[in-house]
């Protein structure tokens, strides 16, 4: 396969939704670049806006989100290019996604092959070649060819999860959209499905892992994107991020792990509709002093990019 | 004194999730049990707070026998055990409030008249705030809900707490807050805790003594 010079970018994405009392900013000024290859994980508390970030670059926000900025993958741009040109040419073809929970995501009354025949056909594959490639997807997506004529609710949780990637891979995009792949597996079925993404990245994928398991994304991700209050407040290579956070948030939610202090933040992250005007994190800081009443912006700090008035070690 | 179950047995059809289990939960310890998705920790979880009923086997409770299951157990023995489910939108009733979530044990119990009194002592160790308690479950976030879950389950301050994957869907900072809100009330009232988790470094680090699946001959400490 070669990927090498297909990219994601993502400009300044910012999308509002607008409700007859308030106005919601799920996503700020977002902006980071994804090439194939690389494994970029977005993690957050529940409520910080990755899945609505997701969502944008597919296309499925609701009729009322106003989106600006801009996300091109390859030279398409997925927020001007209409509902025609994604449905054709983008989701399945050129991103793939990969599901919350495969159980829900598979149809119950059948077979993974009739599934994974019906998507290759709504791709394009011709009707004799079907068998072959529903048999090639489930291979690369690692699901033994003896589990193709069992219907979902014969597969454990990590053989539904592969499932639901083949039919991801149905399409040879070569970018994957992982959000939330882990909810509800155990830590083995966490490990072994983070090890499979980091395989089909080594392979050649580009990968946006969408979690709130940080020990998940620390498997598999090559950079972290850290999302507070419906902005990115920190982008770092994975190690540095995990040893030596820079914004106060990201050390806070670290601490919190159970093999590290175990030690929950204070009180709830910000309503999306009721945002503070200067830094959203302020109120629940340690360092927090009269400059935090202006926001600020991502700025380079070591080998990634903080937005704080007064990151840790630097 | 402890939750006990002796020889439980349970099947689905023909598919046998327990082979006589025999499981006991003591007052004043966290017990922890891990184990692979689908082994049957959620099963003896239902079994240990009443709410399903085995093919064989007893379950006792502060050394009393139940003699019965679901509303047939008496209320006196079935709200010494609480329990906290994995998804707390499947456990709740989407109609109510937060606040009447929480104080529904204490109203099915006759205990409504000086509910809203106790309201705050429920809800501020969670950390829940006012503004909170008049939304509805889909106006809140999956860790506030559980937040309230949490409350609910310890309404009528039950002998014995089981928290079934209480954390799984939560982030990192909601999970440590509702762990630390269970260890406090596990110490102050000397109650026992059955700590289910496919997450052996949580439990690591939130129980006293950890059995992992399958059990055998179980022994505690």
């Amino acid at each position: 396969m070669s990927h090498s010079f297909r990219v994601l970018r993502v400009d300044q994405l910012s999308v509002r939704f607008r409700l007859p009392d308030a106005t919601v900013a799920a996503v700020t000024d977002v902006t980071f670049s994804l090439p194939a290859g690389e494994c970029l994980a977005l993690v957050g508390e529940s409520g910080c806006g990755k899945s609505v970030l997701a969502s944008a670059l597919l296309g499925l926000l609701p009729g009322n989100a106003e989106i600006r900025g801009g996300a091109l993958l390859d030279e398409v741009d997925l927020l001007s290019c209409g509902e025609k040109v994604l449905a054709r040419s983008i989701r399945g073809r050129r991103v793939g996604l990969v599901p919350q929970s495969p159980a829900a995501h598979l149809t119950p009354v059948r077979t993974v092959r009739a599934q994974l025949e019906e998507t290759t056909h709504v791709l394009g594959t011709a009707r004799p070649d079907r068998r072959a490639a529903a048999r090639r997807y489930a291979d690369r997506a690692h699901l033994d060819a003896s589990h193709l004529n069992r219907y979902p609710h014969q597969l454990s949780g990590g053989l539904a999860q592969r499932a639901a990637t083949a039919l991801a891979l149905a399409g040879e995009p070569w970018l994957l959209l992982a959000d939330e792949p882990t909810t509800g597996l155990d830590r083995r079925l966490v490990d072994a499905t983070m090890d499979e993404l980091a395989r089909l990245r080594d392979n050649g994928h580009g990968i946006l892992l969408i979690t709130h398991d940080l020990a998940a994304a620390r498997r598999v991700a090559d950079r972290v994107a850290v999302m507070y209050a419906s902005r990115i407040v920190e982008i770092a290579p994975t190690a540095q991020l995990f040893d030596s956070p820079r914004h106060p948030y990201t050390a806070a939610l670290l601490d919190a792990l159970p093999d590290r202090r175990f030690r929950p933040l204070p009180g709830f992250p910000p309503e999306l509709s009721r945002l503070p005007d200067g830094c959203a994190f302020a109120p629940r800081c340690s360092r927090t002093d009269p400059d935090c009443a202006l926001l600020p912006k991502l700025a380079p700090v070591g080998d990634g990019d903080v937005a704080c008035h007064h990151p840790l070690g630097g | 004194m402890a939750l006990t179950a002796h020889q439980i047995t349970v099947r689905y059809g023909r598919h046998q999730v327990l082979d006589r289990v025999d499981f006991t939960v003591p007052e004043a310890t966290t017990i922890g049990l891990a184990g692979p998705s689908g082994c049957g920790k959620s099963t003896l979880a239902r079994v240990l707070a009443l709410l399903h009923k085995p093919s064989s086997g007893t379950v006792s409770i502060g050394g009393h026998h139940t003699p019965g299951w679901r509303h047939r157990a008496p209320r006196q023995l079935r709200t010494r055990v609480a329990i906290v489910f994995q998804q707390p939108r499947l456990a709740v009733d989407p109609r109510l409030r937060l606040r009447d979530i929480i104080l529904e044990p204490l109203h099915a119990t006759g205990l409504g008249a000086d509910a809203s009194a106790r309201l705050p002592a429920l809800t501020g160790p969670v950390g829940l705030t006012a503004e909170l308690l008049d939304r509805r479950p889909h106006e809140v976030s999956d860790g506030q809900l559980q937040r309230a879950c949490l409350a609910r389950a310890l309404a009528l301050q039950p002998r014995y707490l089981i928290c079934d994957e209480m954390t799984t869907m939560l982030d990192a900072s909601t999970q440590a807050h509702l762990v630390a809100v269970v260890q406090e009330y596990q110490q102050r009232t000397g109650a026992g805790v059955l700590a289910i988790s496919h997450d052996p470094v949580l439990l690591d680090r939130w129980a006293d003594a950890t059995l992992t699946w399958p059990l055998t001959g179980v022994a505690l400490p």
